[in-house]
This record gives structure tokens, C-alpha cells and sequence, in this order.
């Protein structure tokens, strides 16, 4: 009998050692969700990187800047040393870019900032914001709207303006408050290669009915049952997909170039829309499921207070050029380039004559 | 955030958990569809079974014989120990994504990626349990006149089982927690919640990670009992002394 005692005992050992080890296991899948800024930031040879975006580039940044006007020097001030601004983003190269474009402009303007680029999700970004470890980050007005303040996402307004100060009132009511919005926006888009829209004459999303049964639609994890996604697409066009798959961001031109989707869902601001524009395509939203969202920076009234009229003034000022041609411009050089959201920002910098 | 508070969001978070395994809860981003309940966490959960089955199916498939082969030998103990060590060390997201970005998404790719990571584990377990069988017991059996091959089957296999048998649950583990990458690479497992906080909340993300724990308690559980039936009576005596 007393060894019978002694299997029950290490069973429970077993059981508890097994636990924390699934748990910790599936908490590290947890917060290292996204596997995009891992394979974007490959960080090839530092140096080489920059000198070929700059070729490549050349200078549409400096070019882009009609909407903006010109790009005000950033005239470091000793006065905000001694404030420490910690600016956010989520993990996907856009954001990561203007997480970076932010902080490297704070930092010319004498402040003692930092970036945390890692946010998984904007209700992870909001999270940390209002609990002060970040000071502020990038958020596209129209995620703001539906995603924390309930809208539906033909309520959103398509003027900038408009959306911004809607955004804001409601930011205000929680101590927070939000910049004036970049010159670029940004919506989700149903992506697919001119092939397959000239075989079934696709122009907008309401051509895919009667199509899209037979169409694979890939999108993020989340896509599939966000109202801006294909819950939208389901109940606003009434279109039934043969399948949807969940992909990671990073995989959504590659699933289309292997012939694994049909349909894709996309960013108006991925380079590769116009620099492969014999490649692919995007259907014109004809419904408006997803919201055109220009970027608010969202920062807590505390902070803005505490670190003073420049703080405002220089994400304003740095903001100015961000057209969609240069956002489109700066993504390339991350997404195809391989350039670390650093140094892409850095270059915008520079080459906008944000800095020497 | 004071001091007082902190134990708080802990607690609020593991009720608010149960509440989204055992009924569906809203969400601002679905336009009014709500989310969760038992139903979604079964369907998913069964999701995540399937996937870990056949990854662990195809693991043990390459695994066991390469590890009785060379165990037998006695060869390739730096290949077996070595390959096994340095597999532990692959970082799963960026085996998965290699994977994906190669092959493509979908349940094949994904089945691949999740059975190398459950193959080191049993393959050294495997090679060092059957080299710990006692030579003079190997000498035995080939005294009365059995073949290779039946040495291997009748007397190495069964001594090694218990061996064997951790390293089996060991990958388990390890497989069905990494399940939860899924829905990255086309299949939508327990980890949909884990990683759409945006659609389930926090609530969706702590119920999808206790899931999980729960999961791989019935997978070390139902191994545990596999490997009381499989381990020979005279082994479970010597056990026991």
C-alpha cells in the first residue's frame, strides 16, 4: 500500500510541473504574437541598407511635401531634458516606423525619449498608455473609432478632420487627448493579383458576388471576425468566401504570389501597390467597410502637460511630410529594403531637413 | 496604478476568463456578434487535439526508430544527443514562420513545424533509454539465441519504455502548448484567442491560455496512463522497491 501512496504524489508533481510549463509556454505565444517585426528586421549590413534606400529612394520624401509644407528644422530646446518620453507603437512595420519617426524627433528637439515598438494590439497600446509606461503612440483614427469607441465602420467620418476631433472628445473623456492627423491615411483593402481580376473582371468588392464562392480570402487572425474585415465583407456586400484562412500580416503578399489565395487583405499603404502595379491590384471599397483612418497621435494630458509646448509642436511639425507617397516610400524601404524601422526613420528625418 | 490595486486585475482577469469559456461575451470590433462561449472554445480546442495529434503522430514516427537504431548500436550517440539538444534550442515563431514563408500555410506545413519540435525530446529519450538497458541483460538475450531485431523489440523496447515515455510526453507538452501559433500560419487553434486580444478581450486571451494548460494536462494524463499499460509488470515491481 505504501507505494501505491507515492504515484498519486508524483502525478501531482507531474501535473503541476506540466502547468506552468503550458502556461509559460502559451503566455510567451502571447506576447510575441505577431511574428512580423522578427522577420522584417532581419537587420542586414547596417550601412550598405541605408545607402541603397537613399538610391532607391532618392528624393520622394523631400518631394511628397506639397500637402505638408516644408519641413521645419527641429530646434533642440535645453529645457526638455529633463523630461523622459517613452513613445509606443504596435509591431507591424508601419507603426514601427512612425513609433521610430516620432521618438527620433522628440529626441532632436532635447528630450530624453525612448521607444517601446512592441505593442501587440491597440487595445494592448491604449493599456499601456493609460497606465503612463508609454507617453503616446501612433493610432489611425479609424481604429480609434470602432475599435475603442464602438463605432460601426460606415459611421466613420472620411474627412480627416472630422474623424480626428470625433476621436478626441472621446479620448478627452479619459484623460487622454489626441494630435491633429498626418496627411496620409491608411484603410485595410481586399489585395489580389491583376491575373485574377482580369479573369473575372473584378473593378470593386461588390463584383465579387456570384465569384466569391470560389475565391480564398486570407487576412490576419483577427480579420475574421472584425465588422472592418470580413465580418464586414459577410454582412455589409452579403459575400460568402469558399475559405478563409488566418495568416500573419507579414505573409500577406507572399500568399498570393505562391498561389495559396485568391483574395488577400491589404494596406493602402503597402509600397508593393505601387511598385508592383502589373502585379497587384486592389478592389475599390464601394461600401465603405473599411474605414480610411489617417494617423492621431494619443497621448495622456498629464504627459502633454508635463513635457510642455514642444512636445505637441514636434510630432506636428515631424508629421507634416508623412504624404501617402513618402509613408508608401518609407514602408518599402522596411518591408522590401530590409532597413530597420531606425534607420528608416532616421533617413526620413534627414532627408525631409527635419535634421541635419 | 497604487499598490493596493495590483492584486486586483489578476483576480477580475482569471473570472472574467471563466465567464468567456462558459458564455458568449460582446466585443467592440465584431459589429454586435459576440464571441467566446463553449461552444467556440470547444471548436477550437478540438482544433488544437487534431493538429497535436498528428504532429506528435509524425514526430514519434521519425523519432522512435531513429532513437532504436542507433540506441541499439550504440552509435551515433553524438548525433542522437547532439541533434536532440540542438533542436531544443529552435525558437518555435521563427521555425513556424521559416516554415510558412517556404512552404506556404495550412495544416501541412504547420504539422511539420510542430513534429521537429517534438522530435528532439523523444529521440534522445529514446537513445538513452535503450542504451541504459543493463548489457549483461543484451548478452542474455542474444545467449538464448535471439535475433537482433527481437532484442530490439523484446528486450530493449519494453526496459526503455519509461524512457521513452517522457520524452513522448515531454514533446506533448511542448507541441500542444506551441499549437497555439496556429492561426498565424491557417489553422485556427485555441491560440485565435490568445492572439486577437483586439476581438476577445483580455478575458479571451487569459480563458485561451488556461485552455491550453488544461489541454496539455489531458494529453499528460492520458500518456501517463498509456505508459502504466505499456510499462511491463517486472519493470513497474522494480519499480516500486
Amino acid at each position: 500500500m505504501r507505494f501505491n501512496h507515492r504515484k498519486p504524489l508524483m502525478a501531482l508533481v507531474m501535473l503541476i510541473a506540466a502547468l506552468t510549463l503550458a502556461v509559460g509556454n502559451s503566455a510567451c505565444g502571447g506576447s510575441s504574437s505577431s511574428f512580423s517585426s522578427e522577420s522584417t528586421e532581419a537587420e542586414p549590413a547596417e550601412t550598405t541598407g541605408t545607402e541603397e534606400g537613399e538610391e532607391t529612394g532618392e528624393e520622394e520624401p523631400a518631394e511628397g511635401e506639397e500637402e505638408g509644407g516644408e519641413g521645419e528644422a527641429i530646434a533642440s530646446n535645453p529645457a526638455n531634458a529633463k523630461v523622459s518620453l517613452t513613445i509606443g507603437s504596435k509591431n507591424f512595420p508601419e507603426q514601427e516606423i512612425l513609433g521610430e519617426i516620432y521618438t527620433q524627433a522628440l529626441a532632436a528637439a532635447g528630450y530624453k525619449a525612448k521607444s517601446d515598438l512592441s505593442l501587440g494590439s491597440e487595445t494592448v497600446a491604449l493599456k499601456t498608455l493609460k497606465s503612463g509606461q508609454i507617453s503616446g503612440y501612433p493610432e489611425y483614427a479609424s481604429t480609434a473609432l470602432t475599435s475603442f469607441f464602438g463605432l460601426e465602420p460606415e459611421e466613420v467620418p472620411a474627412d480627416a478632420t472630422e474623424a480626428w476631433e470625433k476621436a478626441n472628445a472621446e479620448f478627452e473623456k479619459e484623460g487622454l487627448e489626441a494630435f491633429e492627423p498626418t496627411p496620409f491615411a491608411s484603410a485595410n483593402a481586399v489585395g489580389l493579383l491583376k491575373t485574377t481580376a482580369e479573369k473575372y473582371n473584378l473593378k470593386t468588392i461588390s463584383d465579387l458576388e456570384g465569384v466569391s464562392e470560389k475565391l480564398s480570402l486570407y487576412g490576419s487572425p483577427e480579420c475574421r471576425q472584425r465588422i472592418d474585415c470580413l465580418a464586414g465583407l459577410e454582412k455589409l456586400y452579403g459575400l460568402k468566401f469558399k475559405e478563409f484562412k488566418p495568416v500573419d500580416i507579414s505573409l500577406r503578399y507572399k500568399v498570393l504570389e505562391q498561389g495559396q489565395a485568391d483574395l488577400s487583405i491589404l494596406f493602402t499603404t503597402d509600397p508593393q501597390l505601387s511598385a508592383e502595379k502589373e502585379k497587384f491590384v486592389i478592389l475599390e471599397d464601394d461600401k465603405e467597410v473599411f474605414p480610411a483612418g489617417n494617423i492621431i497621435f494619443v497621448t495622456s494630458k498629464k504627459v502633454a502637460e508635463g513635457a510642455g509646448p514642444d512636445y505637441e509642436k514636434t510630432i506636428l511639425n515631424v508629421q507634416g511630410g508623412l504624404t501617402l507617397p513618402v509613408m508608401q516610400e518609407l514602408d518599402a524601404r522596411v518591408e522590401l529594403e530590409k532597413q530597420t524601422p531606425k534607420e528608416a526613420a532616421a533617413s526620413y528625418l534627414e532627408e525631409a531637413g527635419y535634421v541635419e | 496604478m497604487s499598490a493596493a490595486l495590483l492584486p486586483h486585475p489578476l483576480f477580475a482577469g482569471f473570472a472574467g476568463a471563466f465567464e468567456f469559456i462558459f458564455s458568449k461575451q460582446e466585443s467592440s470590433v465584431t459589429g454586435g456578434k459576440k464571441v467566446g462561449g463553449f461552444d467556440q472554445v470547444l471548436e477550437l480546442a478540438w482544433t488544437q487535439i487534431e493538429v497535436s495529434v498528428l504532429a506528435l503522430a509524425v514526430a514519434l514516427l521519425i523519432a522512435i526508430p531513429l532513437g532504436l537504431y542507433f540506441g541499439h548500436k550504440g552509435a551515433g550517440e553524438l548525433l542522437a544527443v547532439g541533434l536532440g539538444n540542438a533542436g531544443r534550442a529552435i525558437p518555435e515563431l521563427a521555425l513556424i514562420a521559416f516554415v510558412a514563408a517556404i512552404i506556404g500555410v495550412g495544416i501541412v506545413p504547420l504539422t511539420g513545424a510542430l513534429a521537429v519540435l517534438g522530435i528532439p525530446p523523444i529521440l534522445t529519450n529514446t537513445f538513452v533509454g535503450i542504451r541504459q538497458v543493463d548489457r549483461a541483460t543484451v548478452d542474455a538475450a542474444r545467449g538464448v539465441g535471439m535475433s537482433e531485431f527481437e532484442i530490439m523489440r523484446k528486450v530493449e523496447l519494453p526496459i526503455a519504455v519509461p524512457s521513452i515515455m517522457t520524452g513522448i510526453r515531454g514533446a506533448s507538452v511542448n507541441i500542444v502548448a506551441t499549437a497555439t501559433i496556429a492561426p498565424l500560419v491557417g489553422v485556427v487553434t485555441l491560440g485565435d484567442f490568445i492572439l486577437g486580444e483586439n476581438v476577445y478581450g483580455v478575458d479571451g486571451v487569459v480563458a485561451g491560455a488556461i485552455c491550453t494548460a488544461i489541454l496539455a494536462l489531458i494529453f499528460e494524463f492520458a500518456l501517463a496512463g498509456l505508459q502504466r499499460r505499456l510499462t511491463s509488470r517486472g519493470l513497474r515491481l522494480q519499480e516500486a522497491q
